[in-house]
Parts: structure tokens; sequence; C-alpha cells
């Protein structure tokens, strides 16, 4: 017997096209294996009752032969999205029971081509984080377990166990410096950060305006394009959203990759990186010179500059966007003697931690007499960067490194060190800060069998030559390995 | 540069979030630490070099300047931690 939890995206819109099982069977499935997998806290709202009235939806359009490109297929939906009339929170406790009157321009798209809501998903508070200890809602913990429990990275931590644990056939995430790729890294699943401007941001809860952006986590390379192509557009609603064709980016997966110049950029080979993970960017090299691409080692000179300027630029946007959560029109409001006070206990009571470390940071180098200093001087570092990316692109068609410097590492154990902490996405911010796409998918275990990722950096919109490439590493690497069931 | 408690203190009000004291010196050692990090910047020769503020090369879109949406105040308010007929109520702004 087909188990559906079991089943690709892929497998699971076959299977509904086909007539072997309906959307509502499909979904009660999901929502089963979703309540069975609590002690993982990847979910952080169940919406069981939508989820099957949305099913039962899909089943009477398929039925009239309306059925949309993901129609019945269940999913999970990070809570930095906004959904009208589910609660939103960002997972911080500053939104409180935020209930959008209004639906974000990806999840809209989704539910457009007929996608199933099974609920959301746990973040790191805001996306501020690699390891998912930051959410108000307590750390999702890595279906991945050896002798002790796992971060599933961050902050799309919900996302990847969720989608790792086969909750869900998918999962929406976002990125601003590495949020979709480590957690895909950490987990053995597949995720794509598109090109800046692709996904709308519309909706989405805003980090860090000028990296933010939103793509998919799934199990197949081929299930991430299933799902790019319908959350990216045009929106008239995000000032940034590039008005471009979105192509069915499934075509792209399995088409030959001969002939393609892959970079090897080798300031990417970092001091203390583990020989494991040296080892399995030695792999992939060599699986895409078997499947025809030519290998050509390219200089991206300022790389371990785009940590620091991240941690200016990003804060620097960040308390600005953040400026917004006052407790006057939604969310938390701890009333103080007078207007500013109200102001100052509401956002103390409302962030964590990290968020208001990042407030501050982000405060102070925008404030007068340093704004030249840290962030202006950012801003030039990050040309330097995107400019470094210009000219590999002159020679290669995209650039292969690993995704992240290690694998997941147990819960707490990065928990008292900010820049230990911020290491974890020294292969994956540089993407950020050029509006590049990006790929993680897994390519092989570590000897204590947890997953490891190979990244795959592209040209801007070249995202189909990324669908190839990382559709040539998956065949080659036949990542089959799946977590022990222990929830 | 090493940043101090009172800097945090200014920091923390410009930023609109109370800080108790006993906060101040941990989060001045944590700051500083970080700044420290992103100190290595100044290695980057960045003369001449335009700043990046978005990778969209494009410029702004312009549309219509006309009402997109509006008249529900039910919708705006439903959030609202407090509110009074169609207003939201909040703390005393003019002494």
């Amino acid at each position: 017997m087909t188990v559906l939890t079991d089943l690709t995206l892929k497998a699971a819109l076959d299977g509904l096209a086909s007539k072997s099982f309906s959307a509502e069977e499909l979904t009660r499935a999901h929502v089963a294996a979703v309540e069975a997998a609590r002690p993982l806290n990847a979910f952080i709202l169940e919406t069981p009752d939508k989820a099957v009235d949305m099913a039962k939806a899909s089943d009477a359009r398929r039925a009239r032969g309306e059925a949309g490109r993901l129609d019945g297929a269940p999913l999970g939906i990070k809570d930095l999205f906004c959904t009208e009339g589910v609660r939103t929170t960002a997972c911080s406790k500053i939104l409180g029971d935020f209930k959008p009157t209004y639906e974000s321009t990806v999840t809209a798209n989704l539910w457009r081509d007929g996608a199933v809501m099974l609920g959301k998903l746990n973040l790191d508070e805001f996306a501020m984080g690699s390891s998912n200890e930051t959410s108000a809602f307590g750390p999702v913990v890595n279906p991945w377990k050896i002798d002790r429990e796992l971060t599933p990275g961050g902050s799309s931590g919900g996302s990847a166990a969720a989608v790792a644990a086969g909750l869900c056939l998918g999962a929406t995430a976002t990125d601003t410096g590495g949020s979709i790729r480590q957690p895909a890294s950490f987990t053995g699943t597949v995720g794509i950060k598109p090109t800046y401007g692709r996904c709308s941001r519309w909706g989405i809860v805003a980090f860090a305006s000028s990296l933010d952006q939103a793509g998919p986590i799934a199990r197949t390379v081929e299930d991430a394009a299933i799902l790019m192509t319908s959350m990216a557009g045009h929106d008239v609603k995000d000032s940034t959203s590039l008005d471009v064709e979105v192509p069915d980016f499934s075509q792209f997966v399995g088409k030959s990759v001969k002939g393609l110049r892959i970079g090897i950029p080798k300031q990417y080979r970092v001091d203390g990186m583990p020989a494991e993970i040296e080892k399995l960017w030695e792999q992939g090299i060599a699986w895409l010179k078997e499947a025809g691409c030519e290998i050509v080692e390219v200089s991206l000179p300022h790389t371990k500059y785009a940590l620091p300027a991240y941690y200016i630029i990003a804060p620097a946007e960040a308390s600005s966007n953040l400026a917004r959560y006052d407790g006057m029109r939604y969310g938390l409001r701890v009333e103080g003697a007078n207007l500013t006070e109200t102001y100052e206990n509401s956002r103390a009571a409302g962030f964590g931690e990290e968020v208001k470390r990042r407030i501050l940071i982000g405060t102070y180098v925008l404030s007068a007499g340093y704004y030249d200093a840290y962030y202006l001087k950012a801003l030039k570092v990050r040309r330097r960067i995107a400019d470094d990316f210009d000219q590999a692109f002159g020679k290669v068609d995209a650039l292969l490194t690993p995704t992240a410097p290690s694998a997941a590492f147990g819960l707490g154990e990065n928990a008292d060190d900010p820049l230990a902490m911020y290491l974890n996405d020294i292969f994956t911010v540089t993407v950020n800060l050029a509006g590049l796409p990006g790929m993680s998918l897994p390519g092989g275990l570590d000897a204590q069998g947890l997953p490891l990722g190979l990244q795959l950096i592209g040209r801007p919109l070249d995202e189909g030559t990324l669908f190839s490439l990382g559709g040539a590493i998956e065949k080659a690497a036949d990542f089959q390995a799946k977590p022990a069931k222990w929830w | 540069m090493a940043i101090d408690a009172a800097t945090v203190r200014k920091v923390a009000r410009l930023a609109r979030i109370a800080e108790p004291e006993d906060r101040l010196e941990p989060l001045a050692r944590e700051i500083s630490g970080i700044l420290a990090w992103i100190e290595q910047l100044e290695e980057v020769d960045t003369d001449g070099v335009e700043p990046m503020t978005t990778s969209v090369a494009a410029t702004l879109p312009m549309r219509e300047d006309v009402v997109t949406e509006g008249g529900d105040p039910a919708k705006v308010l439903a959030n609202a931690p407090k509110a009074a007929k169609d207003f939201f109520v909040v703390p005393k702004v003019v002494e």
C-alpha cells in the first residue's frame, strides 16, 4: 500500500490526477502525520479543519475538470507569511494573536493553484536566527537525531523539519542570509532562494527588505521547481517585484548540463572547514564533471567580508522595519506612564533577546556620527561582493559550494555566542547581498549519519540552470536516506 | 569600536526598547564584540565605490495616484489592542 506521506509532491500530484486517491485522503494522512509529530514542534498552529475543507473543494474542482497546478497538495506555511484570518506571529510575542485581514501574495498564488494549507510553521523570531532557538514557541527539533536533539537550522527550521519528517509535501520558507538553504542542508531537503524580486514580498513579515526573499523547501529538486513556479510572479503590490516571465521551472529538471561551466570559488575553502564538508564538495565537483560540466576555479575576493557587511545591513533594515511594532495598531501593548513608556514597555516585553540585540545594533549603525563609518561602508562592501559575482559569471554559468560549514548541531550548543551562530551563514549570505538565486540540495551523509548540503549559485533570474544542475547532482547523489522515526 | 553602558542606554532609548539597568553592561559587551568583528570591513578599499542599496537594477515603477482600497474601518481595527467606534485608542500624546 502506498504511504501517502512518503510521496514526493510530483508523485502525489500524479496520483491525484490519476484518481489513485483523493485530495481529502491525501490531506487526512498529512493531518494525522502533523498531529503525531508534535514532539518536533514544527507546526505552531495546525489548521486541520481548514485543510480538509480546502481538500474537499479541491476534489470538487478536479471532478469538474478545473484542477490547478498544485491542486490538492497539502503544504506547510512558514509563520512569516500572512494568512487571512489565520494567526500569524513571526514567532514573536509582539504580534500576539495577530490575525491578518489579508493574504500574502505568495500564499495567495499557492491557493490559486489549488494547494491545501495544513498550518503554520515555526521559525526563529522574525527570521533572525540559524537554529530556530529564538522562536517564542521554542525550538524545532530536527527529525534527524543522533545521541542528542539537534537543531533543524534556521530560520526556516519548521519548514525544513516538516518536509524532512513527511508532515507536508512542501513548505514555504524565506531567506535573508541563508534561512532556506541552511535548514535544507541540515535536514536533507531541497531549498531554493530565488533571485531577489522573483517572489513578491507583499504580506511577508519584513526583516531586511533588500535581502528578504521567499522560496520553497521540498523533498526533491523537481518538487522545489513545481512549488517555485506557483510562488513566483510579478506583483504590483511589491515595488521590487520583477515584471518578468515565470517559466515552468520543472521543465529544467532532467535537462542535460553538458558543457556548462561551473565555478569553484577558492575563498570558500575556509580555515577549519571539516574534512567531510571538503570531501562532499569534491564529490559534487566530480558528479558535475561526470555529467559533462567544465570545472573552473574562480575568485570571489571579498567573500570574507560578506558576513560583517550583512550584520550591519540586515540589523539596520530590521531596526527600521520593526519600528512598526509600537503596541498601537496591533499586537502586544504594555501600558506605561506616558506614550513613550508604553512604546518602550511593549517592545521590551514583545521582542526576544536576539531581536532586541539586532534592533540595537541597527539603531546604533544608523545613528548620527556612525552612519558613514558603518552603514555606508557596508553598502560599499556589498557592491564589491556583487561585483565579484559579476566578474565570476563572465567566466562561468553557475557556482558550486558547500551550503553550511557543518552538519546540524545540538540544540543549545551555539546559543550563548551570537558570533558563532552568525558563522552558519558564511557560505549563503553572499548570495542575498548580491540578490542571486541559490539552491541547497543534499549531497550525502556525514560519519554521524547526518545530511550535508551542496549549494548552487546562479546568475540573476537563471534559476532554470540551477534546477538542471540540481537535477544532475540529485541523480548522481541518489540521496535516499530518511530520518528514522522517533517522534 | 567598543561601546559602553551609557551608549546602550541612549541607543535603547532611540529604539524605544526599555532595557533594565542590569542588562546594559552585558549588552555593551555583546555589541562591542560584534562591532569589533565588523570592523574588519575597514580592510576593504571602497574608494569611489557606489553604495549598493538594492540588487534590483530597475527604477521603481510609478502608478496612478488613486485610492486602491480603504473604507473598511472594521478590517483596519480588527487587531487593535484598544479601539473605540472607528478609532484606535492610544495613550495621551499631547500634554
